[in-house]
């Protein structure tokens, strides 16, 4: 009867989350500087005639909400994932290290490489992301134990803590880095388009994957290295493959749209207070909420400052960070 | 429970006791001989922060120098010791002691290792108010450390406020913490982006971390400062380590958890805030002390030992900086992370070898 009655509380969940989707995905195409009235959309929708000016604003929001969708599911899983396996509550892509990998190559790719292009940051910080995770991951597994969760976190901040420092030194040294640097940092999804999708959509998708087949191992991973190897996990292996699909999912999404902080880590909180700790439900629900979040943010983003728009990356932040604080406030055990 | 397993061991003189007796020695002169060791690198960094460089200094020269005697044929000397080299070296020193101290205590407190107030929201929030000072005020000098030391003290209040109630108060700390944090840096950001480019410089210089305002009024400022704390976490500090082994445990022997922790978390915050103020947040100096020096005693916790970390770190990072990077003037933020994150590694490494 309880479990019955859990059960149907989550399907309720999840149902609502896949509505606040539909609905952050409609506002998505609806509302920016020209706004677009619903039966407008509608009349796109159903292939009547829309005004060339219209059509044009439709197609390019259509391409943004997208990406938006893209970039923070992909975000909000790796964030999950993370937490998961290396069972802190801190984890996020962030702390161990992929988005001070990214910064600085793409730093180094301004100063000796004189790269400017969108492209070249994206694939600078895609290289930068995913090496620097090879390399956390490699010297926190070297001893008898391997990669344990306490000396992924610490390894993952000492290399952070070093790039950031690297990175600071050329910022200072060369200011056209600084100015190219200060604008990247903030993360956007503004000159999204369909080029620049497709070689990335296949890796995110890889990723999640890898993090939704994983799910129950990082259920066991939770009971402990030793309770997990007893129920048959080859701990050693699982964690090392679900690091792979964390590190494609966040290089990633961070080659597409810069280092967007916080989401990783706030959604599986947020959701945790919902429907508890079971990761097979979580991996999936934080796809949809990290998809959410970030095109609601995008949305409003637009329309807050007008003319000017606020990144998602800034408006993500200081839109979530409240809600955080209440939902963590709400919770009375306020356990991680 | 705890009472009769101590009556059980009570007869002492058996071979198994002796070697108990052995092994608890050693784990209480270990610490001594790794502060030791620490205190003596910290007078040796700041002898070669002072006496080494792009313009040495004998030490005999030094000592005539320091009891307001002038160097014949060098006049120049006594300015670039006592005007340069030697406050940037102390300020060095006490801004470190201040940052290792206060995140070796958030640390064992919160029994996270990644709990430092670099990454809970104590630093990014004196970045903040320094962003806002310079960008809105033009502020610089004592009004942008005002500026720092306000919104620290602000937002580490606001932290604490967040934080209080039921249940396990250091977690939801922790993601307060974080959450003001991110807050804190995507404004920052923002800011960063909108202005013009030498506002931005000076700004990323202030959040890096910088020595260059070194003079004896900071220094003054900073030593009454951290006189005053540091005897009240000396006071505190076992209470904190019987807070850090498990809060009910704590309680069980008669403790007033809550007490202990806020007081041990109002002086980090403090130390955090007053240390960020006199120099900016020197990145991850705060993060790395604590773990570098609980690898050095082999699992240990010591405030003391990380504070001396902390201000090793600082002083040789910032001797590093000044003489052997081309170009000069970069803020010595810039190698501390640089410097203290091999360290941690390699500690870390060490330790996996040695099998601990």
């Amino acid at each position: 009867m309880g479990s019955s009655l859990r059960r149907h509380r989550k399907v309720t969940v999840a149902v609502l989350l896949l509505a606040l989707l539909l609905l952050a995905t409609l506002l998505s195409f609806l509302l920016g500087t020209r706004p677009i009235a619903p039966a407008t959309f509608w009349n796109y929708l159903t292939g009547t005639d829309v005004s060339g000016m219209d059509r044009a604003v439709i197609d390019q929001r259509a391409v943004r909400t997208l990406w938006a969708v893209t970039v923070g599911a992909s975000l909000a899983i790796a964030g999950t994932g993370m937490q998961g396996v290396t069972r802190n509550p801190l984890g996020d892509p962030g702390i161990l290290g992929l988005n001070a990998g990214a910064a600085f190559a793409v730093v180094v790719g301004i100063v000796f490489f004189g790269l400017s292009s969108p492209a070249g940051f994206a694939a600078l910080a895609f290289v930068g992301a995913t090496v620097t995770a090879v390399v956390v991951y490699a010297v926190a597994a070297i001893g008898r134990d391997g990669a344990t969760p306490v000396k992924l976190a610490l390894m993952g901040a000492a290399v952070s803590a070093g790039l950031l420092s690297l990175t600071s030194a050329f910022l200072l040294r060369y200011n056209d880095a600084l100015d190219s640097l200060r604008k990247w940092r903030q993360g956007t999804i503004a000159g999204a388009n369909m080029e620049d999708y497709f070689p990335g959509i296949f890796l995110l998708v890889a990723g999640a994957l890898i993090l939704l087949l994983g799910a129950q191992s990082i259920n066991n991973f939770a009971l402990g290295d030793d309770m997990a190897a007893s129920l048959g996990e080859n701990v050693a292996l699982k964690r090392l493959v679900m690091f792979v699909g964390i590190a494609l999912l966040a290089g990633t999404a961070t080659s597409m749209a810069g280092p967007i902080a916080f989401l990783g880590l706030m959604v599986p909180h947020a959701l945790r207070a919902l429907v508890g700790p079971d990761y097979r439900l979580l991996v999936p629900l934080s796809g949809i909420l990290g998809a959410t979040v970030l095109t609601l943010s995008d949305t409003v983003g637009r329309i807050v400052l007008p003319p000017e728009e606020v990144p998602v990356g800034v408006t993500m932040v200081v839109l979530g960070v409240p809600v955080f604080i209440f939902l963590i406030r709400s919770r009375k055990t306020g356990d991680l | 429970m705890a009472a009769r397993v101590l009556e059980t061991s009570a007869p002492a003189l058996s071979a198994p006791a002796l070697e108990v007796q052995r092994l608890r020695k050693r784990l209480v002169k270990r610490p001594r001989t790794v502060v030791l060791g620490l205190l003596a690198l910290l007078v040796a960094a700041l002898l070669i922060r002072v006496l080494l460089g792009s313009y040495t200094v004998t030490f005999p020269d030094f000592l005539t120098i320091l009891q307001g005697g002038t160097i014949e044929g060098a006049r120049g000397a006594r300015f670039i010791v006592m005007e340069d080299k030697l406050p940037r070296a102390v300020l060095g020193a006490l801004v470190g002691l201040a940052f290792g101290c206060s995140g070796a205590i958030f640390q064992l407190l919160l029994r996270n290792p990644l709990a430092s107030p670099d990454i809970l929201g104590i630093s990014s929030g004196a970045s903040l108010g320094a962003v806002i000072g310079i960008v809105f005020f033009g502020a610089t000098g004592f009004v942008l450390s005002g500026f720092a030391v306000a919104f620290a003290l602000c937002l580490g209040l606001i932290i604490m406020a967040l934080a209080r109630g039921s249940g396990s108060v250091g977690n939801r700390f922790v993601l307060m913490g974080i959450g003001i944090a991110e807050l804190s840096g995507a404004i920052i950001n923002y800011m960063l982006a909108r202005i013009d480019i030498s506002s931005a410089r000076s700004a990323v210089v202030w959040i890096t971390g910088s020595l260059a305002p070194a003079n004896w009024n900071r220094i003054e400022i900073v030593l009454v400062i951290l006189l005053l704390v540091f005897p009240l976490v000396a006071l505190i500090h076992i209470n904190l380590h019987a807070v850090s082994v498990g809060e009910e445990l704590a309680h069980g022997l008669g403790l007033n958890v809550p007490a202990t922790r806020w007081s041990s978390i109002s002086l980090a915050v403090v130390l955090a805030a007053v240390g960020t103020a006199a120099a900016g947040p020197i990145a991850f100096v705060a993060f790395v002390s604590g773990p570098i020096a609980r690898r050095l005693l082999g699992g240990r916790h010591s405030l003391l030992a990380s504070a001396l970390v902390g201000a090793i770190i600082v002083v040789l990072a910032d001797f590093i900086t000044a003489n052997y990077i081309p170009g000069g003037d970069l803020p010595v933020g810039v190698l501390t992370g640089a410097l203290g994150a091999p360290v941690l590694i390699w500690l870390l490494i060490q330790s996996q070898k040695e099998g601990r």
